[in-house]
């Protein structure tokens, strides 16, 4: 499915989107699917499937973690693209990884192999606007949408250059850092959503960890918000995996109601 | 600006850092020729580094092997290796541009001692990142740093050596990018930390220049450096580049040249690496099929590195300076050899150029003028070597 139909589809419910990042093969290759139904099932309006790599920058301790179990667990970029081709959920589906791994397969067979595979949008956190031309006309071709991050220092004609070349959604980064469950998200996101000057739907990401965060991005103006790192610590815990990610899932969503 | 040397080079970098590093090419473009700037920075050189470093005629070992071998002293710079020279540029220029932080990666600590010392001279919070294992094996070191008021953090993930400690130092940046400056000790990362780390070293190229031209009436035929990201390579080598003279880089061959799927059993990334992105740039890197970047090995932490510099990368490419490995056994062999002959106790990294040099002296592709770049002296390696031989 398309970002933009689902988000459609939203607007018209008058819902926002509660978008779910796990990483493909965190715990095992074989658990993944269970893992996204389960997430689609309790209301997850997006699933954002990160491929992992060696040498994730910009991730905190859990995601990093995570990628070193799925690596270990014999995640690798074909099966991945096997994986997501099984998948049969009804939502968008993003790709998140790093952009070694897009370069190193070429990254026209790299963005032919998620459209394939029925990925809509690419998120790549070490990729800058800058860097990324060719990878845009790429993207284009195929149909697929690229997602950038802005971040609460980045500069006016960035965040305009940014939102006029992204598609999908815009990222909009919380805080300075990387990833990770946060205790407060910064009151200074909704000035920042605010600067933002596009019609595309805007998504906060990066330390999104519990209802009460999800209602105060709601409330700043946020189309979407981004959980990560809370539905990988939950997985990581091998207690109760399933159900308490149903729980967390449905609880988050109706913050986004 | 141009961000690319051929098609290596580039700023792969979250965009949380994209603030940073304009304002670090602009504040660098402003500062390198400003007067205040440039009278300080060589003041230090002089008196606090103690430049400039002897161009040493290494007679006994010339007289073995039959040509004539220079060595350029960098191991006698204060700290004991050529890293000084980067980080008293770069800290120089974090306090001009206001920063109050100062964060590096190391690998064998030489570059973290440097960013020590500059931290402790020029009154910076300094906070270094060092892999657990390289922790281990360069301890006096971490003394060292610790002494002059550093935090040194180790970094337990991923292959444990300078390739962690870098992500590590670079979520530090994001994180706290307002006023901090990432130091980072060679010539790798984005632009335009391969063209500052580059000019500040260059000032042993510059000098070596000098010397030779006193002492020979012309320039060597060959310079051979060890490299692990580089900088003491593109150090030397950058102003004999439009020069009639041999370039060879010399990187770690470790036990053999031999991949799996996670791990290399070397560090030569230039002899055998391909395309790939890692820490911000685009260079040759050690990868598995998917991309994966390898874990590297080498008996010298500081070689031991997955990546280099993209200038490094593009030179080889065209064939300018040429990349060539020696084994951590050859390294150990040319280690015993200089401490014999002259007296002088290199360091491992030094010792890869030391070897290659001797191993070669017959071929004639060195020609009969050669200045290796004595990157380092051997104090910190003598705990590993003592533990190897028993
Ligand atoms: C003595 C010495 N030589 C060489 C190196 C390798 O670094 P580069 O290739 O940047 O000169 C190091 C790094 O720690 C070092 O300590």
């Amino acid at each position: 499915m398309r970002i933009s139909q689902k988000f459609e589809e939203l607007k018209d419910k008058n819902e926002k989107a509660l978008i779910a990042y796990v990483c493909a093969g965190d715990p095992d290759p074989e658990t993944t699917p269970s893992i996204v139904n389960a997430l689609v099932e309790a209301g997850a309006d997006i699933i954002e499937l990160g491929l992992p790599f060696s040498d994730p920058v910009a991730d905190g301790p859990t995601i990093q973690a995570a990628t070193c179990r799925a690596i270990e667990a014999g995640m690798n970029t074909e099966r991945y693209f096997e994986m997501i081709k099984d998948l049969e959920v009804n939502v968008p589906l993003i790709c998140m990884t790093y952009y070694n791994l897009i370069y190193r397969q070429g990254s026209k067979n790299f963005v032919k192999k998620c459209a394939e595979a029925g990925i809509s949008g690419l998120i790549i956190p070490d990729l800058p606007l800058h860097e990324a031309d060719e990878l845009i006309e790429i993207c284009k071709e195929e149909g697929i949408d690229n997602i950038f991050l802005v971040a609460p220092n980045t500069s006016d004609q960035r965040l305009d250059a940014i939102s006029s070349k992204s598609s999908g959604f815009i990222y909009v980064v919380s805080k300075l850092g990387v990833t990770g469950e946060g205790k407060n998200i910064s009151s200074n996101v909704a000035g920042l959503l605010d600067k933002i000057n596009s019609n595309l739907p805007k998504a906060v990401g990066f330390g999104i960890s519990n209802r009460k965060h999800v209602e105060e991005m709601v409330a700043a103006g946020a189309d979407a918000v981004i959980v990560g790192s809370t539905f990988v610590n939950i997985i990581a815990s091998k207690d109760n995996v399933i159900s308490r990610l149903k729980e967390i899932t449905k609880d988050l969503k109706e913050g986004c109601r | 600006m141009n961000h690319y040397y051929g098609d290596y080079g580039g700023q792969y970098v979250p965009e949380i850092l994209m603030p940073a590093l304009q304002e670090l090419e602009e504040a660098y473009e402003q500062y390198k020729a400003d007067p205040e700037f440039t009278s300080q920075l060589d003041d230090y050189l002089e008196n606090y580094a103690g430049r400039s470093t002897p161009l040493y005629y290494a007679k006994n070992m010339s007289d073995k092997y039959g040509i004539k071998i220079y060595l350029k002293r960098e191991d006698l710079v204060h700290g004991g290796a050529h890293k000084l020279n980067n980080t008293l540029g770069q800290a120089l220029l974090a306090k001009f541009m206001g920063k109050k932080r100062l964060i590096a990666e190391t690998g064998a600590g030489q570059h973290g001692t440097a960013t020590a010392m500059v931290g402790a001279k020029l009154g910076f919070e300094t906070m270094v990142y060092m892999g657990s294992k390289d922790v281990k094996r360069q301890l006096p070191n971490v003394y060292r740093m610790k002494l002059m008021g550093t935090e040194v953090v180790s970094v337990d993930t991923g292959s444990k050596t300078m390739k962690d400690a870098i992500n590590e130092a670079l979520r530090d940046w994001v994180t706290n990018v307002g006023d901090t400056h990432y130091l980072i000790g060679s010539v790798v990362g984005p632009y335009p930390f391969p063209k500052i780390v580059r000019d500040f070293q260059s000032v042993i190229g510059r000098e070596v220049k000098e010397q030779v031209m006193k002492v020979e009436g012309r320039y060597p035929d060959s310079i051979v450096a060890c490299a692990g990201g580089g900088s003491n390579a593109m150090g030397i080598f950058y102003p004999f580049l439009d020069d009639k003279v041999n370039l060879f880089a010399v990187e770690a061959g470790g036990e053999k040249l031999r991949e799996d799927d996670k791990i290399a059993y070397h560090s030569a990334s230039l002899a055998t690496g391909e395309e790939g992105i890692l820490h911000g740039a685009r260079t040759k890197v050690l990868q598995n099929k998917d991309g994966q970047i390898l874990e590297s090995t080498s008996i010298a932490a500081g070689l031991d590195y997955a990546g280099v510099g993209p200038e490094l990368a593009r030179l080889s490419e065209t064939g300018r300076v040429k990349p060539c490995y020696i084994t951590d056994m050859e390294a150990l062999e040319a280690f015993h050899e200089l401490s014999r002959l002259e007296g002088i106790i290199p360091a491992l990294e030094s010792s890869h150029a030391i070897a290659y040099v001797m191993k070669m002296a017959d071929s004639g592709i060195l020609g009969d003028t050669v200045v290796i770049n004595l990157s380092g002296r051997g104090d910190k390696d003598l705990q590993t070597i003592m533990d190897m031989e028993e």
